[in-house]
């Protein structure tokens, strides 16, 4: 642990070196660079709200910071999860050549995938106040799903980036896996409907809509569920744990297979 | 142990499953189990290496092609695990075993020299000190903010060398990197070589020319498929490897 530690400290710049060097080439080459990364959620937003909202009928003033709070988490577990999982096989050459601590692939690219996110939610800002949706104290509250979903996103994508090593395919899976999890995470629809069936359980159980809704519930400054917070939490932390233990059991054989 | 013990390498043997065909498909993966068709090749790339290096001793490893040179340098610099057996070593290891691994194609020179370094556990401060140093080294001042993928081969050997000889490393491990380059630059490298000779690194390298063995080198070792066959000073060795093994 002590000596784990220290090799994590002696690397410290490299990480942060991998973190820079995502943000930077995410955008590079492109003419609005990092501006993208408000644009595309505040174009999706657009897009779904019209789909959504004026040909469905949803007549609500706030449903796009609705959308935009739900399509902002949902991407960042999206974008991080499948950056993490390719990390390990789009770093090959760097891992048969020179040591390294090889977490700091997954570690790095699920970093500057948050880094990008926490950029991203400076949209809500202009929206909400065109809507007339005014934060109070309980913004605050939104650290807490922030945290959530960067511990949700670093599990599961250290589980992913260990088993991609051994089996290409689960990046397939892995993409008609994340659409059916968009599904049943409520990003554009009202939960409430689906959580009075008797099909509750899907959302209820669901880590990543427990996170959504307490991240909306700070934004609208409605009744933060306490529930949703621990339960995912925990969830959280378990597969956190889960990932760091496949990956530290399988790293030794990642050479043999990239 | 004797306190001078750079690198110790005792009962050292890796393997290498060899699988006829590579299975990296889930479908593949449960047919050809519940057929109980995986099947594997061993392959014993190293077997039993048994060797003890001090501190400023420069080793030669030679061989033929497949001989185990370069998966040798790669335990001692930590990318493969042993199989059996311990690698011992003492310092700050610093593997050329490919120069500009850890480059990225996108990013430019500058930013290479510092994603580069700190993949050789540098701190940025040294390197924004050492900056000048290493591009002049590399004499690339020209390119230096030009996209890696536009480099030729030759340059970014050159960029690679120049960033990771620029730290003092207790232990360097050379693989074939001094044959790249035109002449001129292989000279200036050898240059830098000796330079840190002087001041006591301990160097493991291979390479089929066996004068620049005899050049840099004391002591020297040849292996061949995996075992090794001879040990000791280098005029000796590479006498033997040209009479018994190449010949």
């Amino acid at each position: 642990m002590k000596n784990q530690i220290k090799t994590f400290l002696r690397y410290r710049e490299f990480i942060k070196e991998l973190v820079i060097k995502g943000v930077k080439l995410k955008y590079r080459r492109s003419y609005l660079g990092v501006v993208w990364s408000l644009i595309e959620p505040l174009l999706t937003m657009i897009v779904l709200t019209v789909v959504f909202g004026t040909l469905l009928g949803n007549t609500d003033r706030t449903y796009p910071v609705f959308i935009l709070c739900g399509r902002l988490l949902f991407s960042m577990f999206s974008t991080g999860t499948n950056s993490a999982m390719r990390s390990i096989s789009s770093n090959a050459a760097m891992l048969k050549k020179v040591y390294v601590p090889k977490y700091m692939f997954p570690l790095s690219s699920v970093l500057f995938n948050y880094v990008i996110f926490l950029l991203s939610l400076i949209v809500l800002i202009p929206v909400s106040i065109v809507l007339k949706v005014y934060p109070t104290w309980n913004l605050l509250l939104a650290l807490l799903p922030l945290l959530n979903i960067l511990l949700l996103t670093l599990g599961v994508g250290l589980i992913l980036s260990t088993y991609a090593v051994f089996f290409r395919d689960l990046e397939y899976l892995w993409s008609v896996l994340l659409t059916l999890i968009m599904y049943i995470s409520a990003i554009f629809y009202q939960p409430t409907k689906l959580l009075e069936s008797k099909y509750a359980a899907i959302l209820q159980y669901n880590p990543l809509f427990c996170i959504i809704d307490n991240f909306r519930s700070a934004v609208f400054s409605s009744e933060f569920n306490w529930g949703n917070m621990f339960y995912s939490l925990g969830f959280n932390v378990v597969i956190l744990a889960i990932g760091l233990y496949v990956f530290r059991r399988n790293q030794d054989k990642f050479i043999l297979h990239i | 142990m004797n306190n001078d013990v750079a690198v110790k390498v005792s009962d050292l043997s890796i393997k290498f499953n060899l699988s006829s065909e590579k299975i990296d498909s889930i479908k593949e993966f449960v047919i050809k189990t519940l057929k109980g068709e995986i099947k594997y090749d061993e392959f014993w790339a190293l077997q039993n290496i048994n060797f003890e290096i001090n501190r400023g001793d420069r080793l030669g490893i030679l061989g033929l092609n497949g001989s185990g040179k370069s998966t040798l340098l790669k335990v001692i610099a930590d990318v493969y695990k042993p199989t059996e057996g311990k690698v011992y070593k003492k310092g700050k290891v610093v593997p050329l075993i490919e120069l500009g691994a850890g480059f990225d194609p996108q990013y430019t020179g500058r930013e290479n020299i510092f994603l580069y370094g700190s993949v050789m556990g540098m701190k940025r401060s040294f390197l924004t000190e050492k900056y000048d140093e290493i591009v002049e080294f590399s004499e690339l001042e020209r390119f230096i903010d030009v996209p890696l993928k536009n480099y030729s081969s030759g340059m970014r050997a050159r960029l690679g060398f120049s960033i990771a000889t620029v730290i003092k490393p207790e232990i360097l491990i050379l693989d074939e990197i001094l044959s790249v380059g035109d002449a001129k630059f292989r000279k200036k490298c050898e240059g830098r070589i000796a330079d840190l000779i002087e001041t006591g690194v301990t160097i493991l390298f291979v390479s089929h020319s066996i004068d620049q063995v005899m050049n840099i080198c004391n002591k020297a070792m040849i292996l061949d498929k995996g075992k090794m066959v001879a040990f000791g000073p280098a005029d000796k060795v590479a006498k033997y490897y040209n009479e018994r093994i190449v010949a």
